[in-house]
């Protein structure tokens, strides 16, 4: 059962209700991911692209339709499934790092590894060897107030590699960092894709990204709009698509 | 691993962290927001240590009082201890002690309230990594009790001290000699179990309140 998406969504929809009014954030979104490419999901805001980057995270639930993982759907498993899964099968980077601001480098990686099951003791040098590999080997004890924006999301995604997840899920990876660290930063996920295999999520505005990317979606008022392969955007970027979505 | 046919592997349940790691977090915690810690242990050291000096201040009256020495009476009735009503209870006192205790259990669901609310990311990001809802219950439930019951201790000591150099400075050399130890222990005893029993209160709602944030809590954009 190779050929199984890693994560399919079936016929999506998410309705948000507020007082009698309804809005419907997704229409209805049938997409497959299959396991090691760099999908990009792009969308202006208020377009649903964050909804369905939510849905395609296991971090929201669908209010119709289905979104598989691995071939299991999702609406069937428990609070504890769903945390395993969480924990053991996606890594989350966060546009704004999400660090914990009480812990430093070590305690932030360490505590992923920790909720997977390791002991604190071999959790931490788990942690470490991960931080060193992301270029933060002398800043493990650092908290992230004395840490920069690269340096904190580059402690983000040791905290997401430490338990070799088979997905990153990335949410505007680079949307509060300099032109330069963002550069790096996509790098650096794009060798996470190249070298461990492990499939790439992100939502993003960066056209940077679209480089890195194997697959583009772009999402529109609730729906796909269109889902470009690499070689298709290679010829669209710095024509029209280009210019509206720089 | 058994496979069902049509699926990868089956999904496990995902592992409890144990107390001493939800204790640790708890404590990290709390030692990084010292001074917020404080502010809201404020309210605990008041409470308890109003409650404390009142009942030792009451046991080292009743023992002079049980000297029946005329020169002691004389002292206490400087100090404006009613020597013929002494023993019965003070219902306005019982009111007082009440009333603080209760502004002090306000205060640390508020403070705690609005922690868990500053921290709804930080709780999102948690069970983003895994984390069951019984861990954040656990952190919380520690964080709020530990501050509590440090906020007890202390109370106890500062009531303690006070009711006692109190009476040192009303009947001087008859206070040491005449200490009903016993009794001591007995209204420190109270206070423990009092400063407890509010801390672990004031701590079910609040990390009850944490465990109910989703995991996609995390994504809010505002800081």
């Amino acid at each position: 059962m190779t050929d199984i998406p890693i994560i399919r969504t079936v016929n999506v929809k998410k309705i948000y209700r507020m007082g009698t009014h309804e809005v419907h954030a997704l229409r209805g979104i049938t997409l497959d991911i299959k396991a090691g490419e760099y999908v990009s999901i792009m969308g202006p805001s208020g377009s649903g692209k964050s909804t369905f980057f939510n849905m395609v995270g296991v971090l929201d639930m669908p209010s119709e339709g289905e979104v598989f993982m691995r071939g299991h759907p999702v609406s069937k498993l428990s609070p504890s499934q769903l945390a395993w899964v969480r924990c053991h099968n996606i890594g989350y980077i966060f546009q704004s790092f999400n660090l914990i601001p009480t812990m430093t480098a070590l305690q932030n990686v360490s505590i992923a590894r920790i909720f997977a099951g390791s002991s604190p003791a071999q959790a931490r040098d788990e942690a470490a060897k991960v931080l060193d590999q992301v270029g933060l080997g002398n800043r493990i004890h650092h908290v992230p107030g004395q840490l920069s924006g690269g340096q904190q999301q580059r402690v983000a995604i040791a905290r997401a590699l430490v338990n070799q997840p088979a997905i990153i899920l990335a949410d505007e990876p680079t949307g509060n960092l300099d032109l330069r660290t963002g550069e790096e930063i996509i790098n650096l996920l794009s060798k996470m894709k190249s070298t461990m295999g492990i499939t790439i999520i992100t939502a993003t505005h960066d056209m940077k990204m679209l480089s890195a990317s194997d697959t583009v979606v772009r999402i529109k008022d609730g729906a796909v709009e269109s889902v470009q392969s690499r070689d298709e955007i290679q010829i669209s970027v710095g024509t029209i698509d280009g210019k509206t979505l720089a | 691993m058994d496979k069902a046919p049509q699926q990868m592997d089956e999904i496990p349940n995902q592992r409890e962290v144990a107390w001493p790691i939800a204790f640790s977090v708890a404590w990290g915690s709390l030692r990084r927001r010292f001074m917020r810690a404080m502010i809201t242990m404020a309210g605990v050291i008041l409470a308890i240590a109003f409650l404390t000096y009142m009942l030792i201040t009451d046991n080292v009256n009743q023992a002079l009082l049980g000297l029946r020495s005329d020169a002691v009476n004389i002292l206490l009735q400087k100090a404006g201890v009613d020597i013929l009503a002494a023993g019965a209870t003070d219902q306005m006192m019982l009111m007082l002690i009440g009333l603080s205790l209760i502004t002090c259990l306000v205060g640390i669901i508020n403070a705690m309230l609005m922690a868990v609310t500053e921290r709804i990311k930080e709780i999102g990001t948690l069970k983003c990594l895994g984390a069951l809802d019984s861990f954040i219950v656990k952190t919380y439930f520690i964080e709020a009790s530990l501050q509590g019951i440090i906020g007890t201790a202390m109370g106890m000591a500062i009531g303690f001290l006070i009711a006692i150099l109190i009476a040192l400075s009303y009947y001087h050399q008859y206070v040491f000699p005449n200490l009903p130890m016993g009794r001591i222990v007995g209204s420190l005893s109270i206070s423990l179990t009092v400063g407890s029993l509010i801390s672990i209160a004031a701590a079910i709602l609040p990390a009850y309140w944490a465990a109910q944030k989703a995991p996609v809590d995390a994504m809010r954009v505002e800081e």
